[in-house]
């Protein structure tokens, strides 16, 4: 790998999440406080050498709950991501090589049909009867990521079929999974990890949404999303209540963005010589 | 005295040298050829003198139109220029016109722009001016998009507003190649006519030797950002000295098949009878489809090399799909070796596919960029009833590399290592590492260069000697069937309107339509002779 | 044209059927019996009687989906458990805080978007383009509800600009207005960023085709041909990605009514999310998905509107 190749985006966003992935790994096996225990004569300190980020109104130390909710954001998004991979890509992939059939046309309906509930939504649908659990939120915003995939896999594995070395392909007598597998998939591969980082950063976002209004994340895991919710209170009093988790997210999602841009600038079939 | 004159005129993108020190003049009324193949700089020759190079290149030189140094003017006085006194016509008619404005609007923006009409004159004046190229508003209505219209009438347009406003000087590059020959003939002809009416100067840039010589009054010839080689036409042909241009015009005239023995008779290797493949409308409605291909019967012998001729939507590429097996065919059958490929499954297709494999138009497109040269290689040995143990996959890939001319160590190779010409053996060697008996050439040399495309030509005779393999060779290039093939079939609108010996059809064609793409088809000799003739 | 239209109508409508059915299921039946869901496990078996009776859960499933179907058609969304009101009502005086303040982050994010995006493509590799992209970068990480927190915090609570929430109702006029200014910003933020690089990417990609090369052999200045040839064949996709983005605006527009105390269809479907009040949450749930399809449908009306290509096709 030059110089050339290694773009700031890159760098910058391979720094930023590695950060954050690193704080996540840290606070399983040690965080300054405990970030659930009440120590209520502790509570809204400002910032100092004993607490980095100060104190809550409940005296939790604000430095350890964001480590620990970065823990929890990024299992959710990372999951959320996986479902979405998971079953979008081969519903993409099927839809692709059945192009004009009726599975296509079932496919490209479901599609539409989720799309027409954004994450929002669908979670409020599943809090409505199941209740708020970081669990509900992962469904809601995976279900979500499924249509992502599914679209992305669809579209551009539809421009390759029609490309000469899949005709080849099959006329050397290769199956519809066996083309799928050898030169469809590779050749979206890089499309599959670039719209990963920017599901995962969406996901980020959605997980925040979602435990800020109550639907995500509940006490008393810490969570990114609530800990805002509940600094609005205090807002004028203890503005680090609403920083500091508000900057461990924005950090986390211009990462996962700069890195996918970056990956993108790699990646891209565009720019390199084969073409 | 010279309309346009270009002195020393060099120009670099980055580290890359694409001119270097050209030297060109044209005079009114003149038409000047430029000929190269792809790379050479004919293009940003022609750019340069637009001054429309990319932002990042560096020029240096001096461009004069009309005794006015274009070189010293500023961007701003440029524009005045380009367009009034300066028409350009691009290559690709499909792209070069904006989607979203009506072709009336598109010429008539060249009167509003340098004559300050006002919207209602300009369209008045751009719907006078589209007549005169071919275009008139009850054929053709000046309020349609360019997608309305075919690639020929496209062109038009873009002459059409090229021509305007009458400038001295116009550049066209490559403005016939993206298209069929009777069309290229017409747009040939009308190009001519617009630059004698009002006699300006022309610029023709080409990569066809035989299209140029029938038509500019002196010929440059461009090799790696440099004129090697310059002269009136056509005596300039009588008299090349450099290597290269000797090469070009070596590579540019194919000589015909020759057989020197004549093929064996045997039962025939494919079989196609009245075959018919439609293009269902998609969509809720059922709406009667198309037929693409609509009732063709032909044998192909073994050893034998059958020509498919026919212009952009005869339905020759989808009778090759029809017959590899990848395109359902509605009516008829196809029979490979005895065997229908229609119904056929499991072992009996795969001893189909075996016999019968095929190459394409582009050497880019057919090969999967993420795959080693071997993987791809040897993707056909996937029909094998025994899978061969990594060895004898490598054995037989490298073997067959070496019978297309590369080395066995390219195996380990991806294929943006290679260039156009390399890849086309490449995609020859998959289809040859089976053994087939026949091999469906799509359009095999189109997307070459000339003297790669002879090369390729040369291997393909070649192979098919030494194997006894039979050729379906799909082309729109009359040329290169005459070189090649034994048998001859010309296909217009789905159907055959003639058939027979190359020599006969050639010498003789019967249907109009032979006719007609005989008649517009290039031939460097017809051309230097008939050219003669006219100034002796 | 007319026909696709209409055929497009008709599938979007199947679209919404079957959302109806989905949302159906999943409030309905899912939960075995809602009625005794909603009350709560210490229910009064006469008032559970009685509200079993009033939803008409003693007919079969189906039965109910079709007369709820039926009651949809007519614009009757039910009656409030909770608020013991029509629930049509509600979501009606509700859209009138979510809806302007949608359409105003709407259209906020397209006044920064579009000159932004043009400029940043007019200076491509400039300082001006990589300073607007970087902030469409910064833009896109921030979460709108922490943008509108610290909003409150800076303009509200420190400055005293704007009131730091609530809203005192349309017939205050201005004041109602100026309600509504903080909370679009925050919503149009994040969506301008997202825009920005759309009309930057796109104008781009335009500007390096071959339309453009012959626009200037034309004699037409870069300027020139960005205003004439470029822009309005590149606004084609951003047109696509605005009518995608509405409906997480109006979702967004339900977390950031939270922030600003606004009493919106967040507000109502949250709170009822808490009491339990399934009937007002299908509601809100089935007016939101009928506004995203709406969209859908607006979008491809613009789409074949900017595109003759399409329309073409399309005939």
């Amino acid at each position: 790998m030059t110089a050339q190749t290694l773009s700031p985006n890159l760098i910058i966003g391979l720094v930023l999440t590695n950060v954050i992935a690193a704080a996540a790994v840290l606070s399983l096996i040690w965080t300054p406080y405990d970030p659930t225990t009440i120590v209520v004569e502790q509570r809204l300190l400002a910032p100092s050498l004993e607490h980095w980020f100060g104190t809550d109104h409940f005296g939790r130390d604000v430095f350890s709950m964001v480590l620990q909710g970065a823990r929890n954001s990024i299992a959710v998004a990372l999951i959320a991501v996986g479902v979405g991979i998971f079953f979008g890509v081969p519903l993409g992939l099927w839809a692709a090589a059945r192009q004009g059939h009726l599975a296509d046309e079932i496919i490209s309906r479901a599609n539409d049909l989720v799309f027409a509930f954004p994450a929002l939504l669908l979670a409020i649908l599943i809090t409505a009867i199941a209740g708020a659990s970081a669990t509900n939120a992962i469904l809601a915003i995976g279900l979500f990521n499924i249509p992502v995939f599914a679209r992305l896999t669809r579209g551009s594995a539809l421009s390759l079929w029609s490309r000469d070395y899949v005709l080849a392909a099959r006329v050397a007598g290769k199956g519809t999974i066996a083309i799928s597998r050898d030169h469809i998939l590779p050749n979206i591969a890089n499309l599959l990890i670039v719209q990963g980082t920017i599901q995962f950063a969406l996901g980020i976002l959605a997980e925040a949404a979602l435990s800020y209004v109550g639907l995500g994340t509940q006490p008393p895991d810490p969570s990114w999303g609530r800990m805002l919710a509940e600094s609005q209170t205090f807002v004028a009093l203890a503005p680090w209540l609403a920083i500091f988790p508000g900057a461990a997210i924005v950090i986390t999602v211009l990462g996962l963005n700069l890195l996918g841009d970056g990956l993108r600038d790699l990646l891209d079939p565009k720019m390199r010589a084969d073409r | 005295m010279a309309l346009l004159d270009v002195r020393d005129l060099a120009v670099r993108i980055g580290d890359t040298q694409i001119l270097k020190s050209i030297s060109l003049s044209v005079v009114p009324g003149e038409i000047l050829g430029i000929v190269g193949e792809s790379g050479s700089g004919k293009s940003m020759t022609l750019l340069s003198a637009m001054r429309l190079l990319p932002h990042d290149a560096a020029m240096s030189g001096r461009i004069v139109l009309d005794n006015d140094d274009l070189t010293a003017k500023s961007e701003r006085d440029m524009c005045a220029v380009r367009g009034a006194r300066m028409g350009m016509i691009f290559q690709e008619p499909m792209t070069a016109l904006n989607p979203v404005q009506t072709i009336g609007h598109q010429v008539a923006e060249m009167f509003t722009l340098h004559r300050r009409l006002s919207a209602r004159e300009a369209l008045t004046a751009a719907a006078a001016h589209l007549t005169k190229v071919g275009l008139p508003p009850d054929r053709i209505p000046h309020d349609r998009y360019p997608h309305e219209l075919s690639g020929g009438q496209r062109q038009r347009v873009v002459i059409a507003i090229a021509t305007a406003l009458a400038p001295p000087l116009i550049l066209a590059d490559e403005p016939t190649t993206a298209l069929d020959v009777t069309t290229q003939a017409a747009i040939i002809d009308l190009l001519k006519t617009m630059a004698r009416r009002e006699g300006a100067g022309l610029v023709f840039v080409t990569h066809d030797l035989a299209l140029i010589a029938g038509l500019a009054d002196r010929i440059a010839i461009m090799k790696s950002g440099e004129i090697v080689e310059e002269g009136a036409a056509p005596a300039i042909f009588r008299t090349l000295q450099h290597p290269y241009s000797r090469a070009l015009r070596a590579a540019a005239t194919l000589p015909p098949r020759w057989r020197a023995t004549p093929l064996q008779p045997g039962a025939p290797v494919a079989e196609a009878r009245d075959v018919k493949v439609t293009y269902a409308a998609r969509g809720l409605r059922r709406s009667p489809g198309v037929n693409a291909v609509d009732g063709i019967s032909f044998t192909l012998a073994p050893g034998e090399i059958v020509g498919i001729v026919g212009e952009s939507g005869s339905g020759k590429s989808t009778l090759a799909r029809a017959i590899l097996g990848i395109q359902p065919i509605a009516a008829g059958n196809v029979q490979i070796a005895g065997a229908d490929i229609r119904t056929a499954r499991g072992p009996a297709l795969r001893d189909i596919r075996q016999r019968i494999q095929v190459v394409f138009q582009d050497p880019y497109g057919s090969l999967n960029p993420r795959h080693r040269v071997e993987t791809t290689v040897a993707e056909p040995l996937n029909l094998l009833d025994r899978a061969p143990t990594r060895t004898e996959r490598r054995a037989r890939v490298e073997d067959v590399l070496k019978r297309v001319g590369l080395t066995p160590a390219d195996a380990d190779k991806y294929p943006h290592q290679f260039s156009g010409g390399q890849r086309q053996r490449i995609a020859i060697a998959r289809a040859l590492i089976l053994e087939p008996q026949i091999i469906v050439l799509d359009e095999a040399v189109s997307a070459l260069d000339v003297s790669i495309r002879a090369q390729i030509i040369e291997l393909l005779k070649d192979l098919s000697d030494r194997l006894g393999l039979a050729y379906l060779f799909i082309t729109h290039d009359l040329a290169v069937v005459r070189a090649l093939a034994d048998r001859v079939l010309v296909m217009q609108a789905g159907k055959i309107v003639e058939e027979g010996p190359v020599a006969q059809v050639f010498a003789a064609p019967q249907h109009p339509h032979t006719k007609e793409l005989i008649a517009a088809s290039p031939d460097l000799e017809t051309a230097i002779a008939m050219h003669e003739k006219a100034k002796p | 044209m007319v026909t696709y239209l209409l055929q497009r109508l008709l599938s979007l409508g199947l679209t919404l059927v079957v959302a109806t059915a989905v949302i159906f299921v999943v409030l309905n039946v899912v939960p075995g019996d809602p009625a005794s869901y909603m009350m709560g496990l210490n229910a009064d078996p006469q008032a559970l009687a009685q509200l079993r009776q009033e939803m008409g859960l003693n007919d079969p499933a189906w039965q109910r989906y079709f007369v709820w179907l039926g009651n949809l058609a007519t614009g009757d969304l039910g009656l409030s458990y909770t608020y013991r009101v029509p629930v049509t009502e509600l979501i009606g005086e509700r859209l009138g805080v979510s809806l302007p303040l949608t359409l105003m982050a709407t259209a906020l994010s397209l006044i920064i978007a579009i000159p932004l995006g043009v400029m940043a493509a007019a200076r491509r590799g400039k300082i001006t383009d990589a300073a607007i992209v970087g902030a469409t970068q910064l833009g896109i990480a921030i979460p709108n509800f922490w943008f509108a927190l610290l909003l409150v915090f800076v303009f509200a609570t420190t400055l005293r600009w704007f009131s730091a929430g609530g809203f005192p109702g349309w017939d205050e006029g201005p004041s109602a207005l100026q309600a509504l200014i903080l909370p679009a910003i925050a919503l149009a933020l994040p969506q301008a960023a997202i825009l920005t690089r759309i009309t930057r990417s796109s104008l781009l990609e335009t500007l390096s085709e071959d339309f453009i090369r012959t626009a200037r052999a034309k004699g037409l200045s870069e300027a020139q041909t960005l205003r004439r040839h470029a822009l309005r064949n590149a606004m084609i996709p951003v047109l696509t990605i605005l009518g995608l983005q509405f409906t997480f605006l109006l979702a967004g527009a339900i977390i950031v009514e939270n922030v600003f105390y606004l009493p919106g269809l967040g507000r109502l479907v949250l709170q009822a999310i808490t009491q339990r009040d399934l009937i007002v949450v299908q509601g809100v749930v089935v007016v939101l998905v009928a506004v995203a399809v709406a969209v859908t449908f607006l979008v491809e009306i613009a789409y074949m509107l900017a595109d003759p290509r399409v329309r073409t096709q399309r005939q």
